[in-house]
């Protein structure tokens, strides 16, 4: 695993802090903000999609933060 | 483990190595997170049923440029010490 630890949250073969815990946390917060509004007396059908959706997308993010910190990582390396 | 030494991974540099390589995967993984929550401030709209490539390229984008920021504060710092040789006196917590 030298060549970078950068590798996508998919299966998360290393887990060994539970990143899940933290994920799940940002998540909540991030997608909490995103979608709703007002909150009513329950979470309506929208606002249950529109979660399932900002957690996908953030999921997508973590994923492309990870491989441009990595390509960083290695360019920075490669110019020592 | 009934070796002497004192200190973890002491008398084994395979174990130190193991260490590093976990404490630095550690630290990116803290960083990433970091980052991306940030960047999701800056990059991140209505949540849709993909990430369309101008959001994409805003967080990689946001990377760099946190990178960047993260690095310029520490070199500005580092030739402010150098200058004001008074620097450390003159903070005064």
């Amino acid at each position: 695993m030298e060549s970078g630890f950068g590798s996508d949250f998919g299966g998360c073969g290393g887990g060994k802090l539970d990143p899940g815990l933290i994920m799940e946390q940002r998540m909540t917060d991030k997608c909490f903000r995103k979608c709703i509004g007002k909150p009513g007396g329950a979470l309506d059908n929208s606002e249950q999609k529109c979660i399932a959706m900002c957690m996908d997308r953030y999921m997508d993010a973590w994923n492309t933060v990870s491989r441009a910190y990595n390509s960083r990582l290695q360019r920075e390396r490669a110019n020592m | 483990m009934d070796g002497s030494a004192p200190g973890l991974g002491a008398a084994d540099p395979q174990l130190q190595r193991f260490i590093e390589v976990e404490t630095q995967k550690q630290r990116f993984q803290q960083l990433v997170h970091q980052m991306t929550e940030l960047c999701w401030e800056k990059c991140m709209d209505k949540p849709g049923p993909k990430l369309d490539s101008r959001a994409e390229t805003c967080f990689v984008n946001c990377v760099e440029r946190f990178i960047d920021t993260s690095q310029f504060i520490l070199n500005r710092l580092e030739q402010t010490q150098k200058s004001k040789s008074a620097f450390s006196e003159s903070l005064s917590d």
